[in-house]
């Protein structure tokens, strides 16, 4: 259930964006799912996950650029109404804190979400008894 | 108007007679009341009879920074503590301010040289000014405060911090005259007019200082405010605002020198250069008891006009300054050392990030914005991690420099020069 995720720092200005995406399309690397998050004013955090998690971390970090790798969480839940609820309230049963989540790509009828706790490991704990839930392959 | 004519308008001989024989006679006081000084004299082969007059200055070894921070609070005081009634300090380059120490004549002198500039401005004892500095270990306050009773004009002691009570007392006593720096008097201009307050001001004059400012700011505020506006200037170390100030012709500020020795010296070699060529203004007190100082290095650049004024003065006048010999900077007043803002940024984890100041002037206020590189040892994929260091970052630089900074986290690399040097200071307000 844990995947590699990278995150990018970027300050808030144009066309950073196209500049990191075109570094991953030159080293053939591709994007699997990607969320941005901000401060609201003078910074973003930009965060994804991709083919080649190694080589897009060399190839970001050679031109120079503010990246990490973060383990995150990823699931799949039936997509149906209260599947989401079910895990969220699982996590915070347990008194783990989610600092942040973000849609990725799925198969068909599934939902799959990039989650990051405070507390990694007992959320996978938890998460593993909560039914229908599976890691996401993709 | 002149306060003091018999000083103020003596011929030139009259001038450096003066000056020689007061040189002489401080020369003597600090080597045998302080032992600082008389150390650094004998060390350079000195007696206080090679000095016979001010032909003799360049003789003479300069006061620093680094001296006042050696002797820090009161090594070169040269009367016992018993004569000194009064401290003043700004701050310095690193950790110890620096300081001044005055006694009773001292500041009765200060109180005549502040006057004397508040005529050259046109204020009389019929005047109401308010004294828009800070009250406290800067000198503005107190040192404006002192020279307007003493020319017996009405004072107004505000202090900073409360604009709105500014602009309603200025209404409500009909203020005629107002002490402040620059900067703070364009926003009280604003302030009245937003309010619709500017018919019913009495204002006339304005003696801005504390800070560098341009003549088009001089214009902003006298079409704005339909006042004149002159510039005063002073320093910690040898007395707040009273060394200089410009007269109605705005030729530059007539510094007094019956009472402080102006020279010009070229700040990398160390060599008095003739004064009209931009160098470094050092300045000599001549009649300072509470702590004298001998060929004190300001740091400001500038040069020195010694022929008569139109005005009537003969005091010669220092020019609007073209800079600074080191890389202190004027925010809001306050003076601020980026070797300061480095010392703050060390106390985030021991190391030194890369930084750049960005300083700038918005609706004629100061801004500093510190912009402080993100480095894999304080990255954090969390933004509230990263918002957490940008706090840690203002509440370090507040408690070094008292000014409320905004920080701004950016990439890595982005403020390394070509060169491979990294420079530290943008200042986008074109002061000089
Ligand atoms: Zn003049």
């Amino acid at each position: 259930m844990l995947t590699k995720q990278l995150t990018i720092f970027m300050e808030d200005r144009e066309g950073r964006l196209c500049e990191v995406l075109e570094i991953l399309k030159e080293n053939d690397i591709n994007v699997l799912s990607a969320s941005i998050a901000d401060n609201g004013s003078d910074f973003g955090l930009f965060r994804m996950t991709v083919s080649d998690t190694e080589k897009a971390y060399e190839a970001l970090k050679a031109k120079g650029m503010m990246v990490k790798i973060t383990e995150i969480i990823a699931v799949t839940v039936p997509h149906r109404t209260g599947s989401l609820e079910t895990i969220l309230k699982a996590i915070s049963e347990a008194d783990i804190n989610i600092q942040y989540m973000y849609g990725m790509a799925s198969e068909d009828h599934q939902a799959a979400i990039a989650i990051k706790t405070d507390n990694q490991e007992k959320a996978l704990e938890v998460l593993k008894k909560v039914e229908h839930v599976t890691a996401n392959t993709n | 108007m002149i306060w003091n004519e018999a000083k103020e308008c003596m011929s030139r001989d009259e001038i450096e007679s003066i000056q020689s024989a007061r040189l002489v006679k401080v020369v003597n006081r600090v080597y045998h009341n302080v032992e600082y000084y008389r150390k650094k004299m004998q060390a350079a082969g000195l007696e206080p009879g090679d000095i016979k007059g001010i032909e003799d200055l360049s003789k003479l070894p300069f006061t620093t920074y680094e001296d006042l921070n050696a002797t820090y609070p009161f090594g070169l005081a040269a009367v016992p503590k018993s004569e000194l009634v009064r401290v003043h300090a700004s701050s310095g380059t690193t950790g110890k301010p620096k300081i001044a120490v005055y006694t009773r004549r001292d500041i009765d002198i200060w109180a005549e040289c502040a006057a004397r500039c508040m005529t050259m401005a046109g204020i009389t004892r019929d005047d109401v000014i308010q004294v828009g500095y800070g009250y406290g270990l800067f000198t503005g306050g107190l040192g404006a405060h002192y020279g307007a009773e003493y020319l017996g004009a009405l004072v107004i002691p505000m202090s900073t911090g409360n604009t709105e009570k500014l602009v309603n007392m200025m209404v409500d006593c009909q203020a005629t005259a107002i002490a402040c720096t620059p900067s703070y008097l364009l926003h009280v201009a604003e302030t009245l007019r937003d309010k619709k307050l500017l018919d019913k001001v009495k204002l006339r004059v304005a003696l801005c200082g504390a800070e560098p400012w341009t003549d088009n700011m001089r214009q902003q505020m006298e079409d704005l405010l339909h006042i004149k506006a002159f510039d005063i200037y002073g320093l910690t170390e040898i007395c707040g605002p009273g060394v200089a100030t410009d007269c109605e012709c705005h030729k530059g500020l007539h510094i007094w020198e019956d009472h402080f020795l102006p020279e010009i010296i070229d700040p990398a070699t160390g060599e008095q250069i003739d004064s009209s060529i931009c160098g470094e203004l050092v300045i000599t007190t001549l009649t300072k008891e509470g702590m004298p100082l001998i060929r004190y290095r300001t740091k400001d650049l500038t040069t020195i006009d010694k022929t008569p004024c139109e005005c009537g003065r003969t005091m010669a006048r220092i020019q609007r300054f073209k800079g600074r010999s080191d890389d202190m900077l004027i925010i809001r007043g306050v003076n601020v050392f980026p070797s300061q803002v480095e010392a703050a940024l060390l106390t985030i984890d021991g190391t030194t990030p890369h930084y750049m100041m960005v300083v700038d002037r918005k609706n004629n206020e100061d801004t500093l914005e510190v912009q402080v590189e993100v480095e894999d040892r304080f990255f954090s994929d969390d933004v509230r991690g990263l918002e957490e260091l940008s706090g840690k970052v203002r509440s370090a630089l507040k408690r070094a420099i008292g000014l409320n900074a905004k920080v701004k986290l950016v990439e890595p690399n982005g403020l390394v020069h070509s060169d491979g040097k990294t420079k530290h200071v943008t200042d986008n307000r074109k002061l000089y």
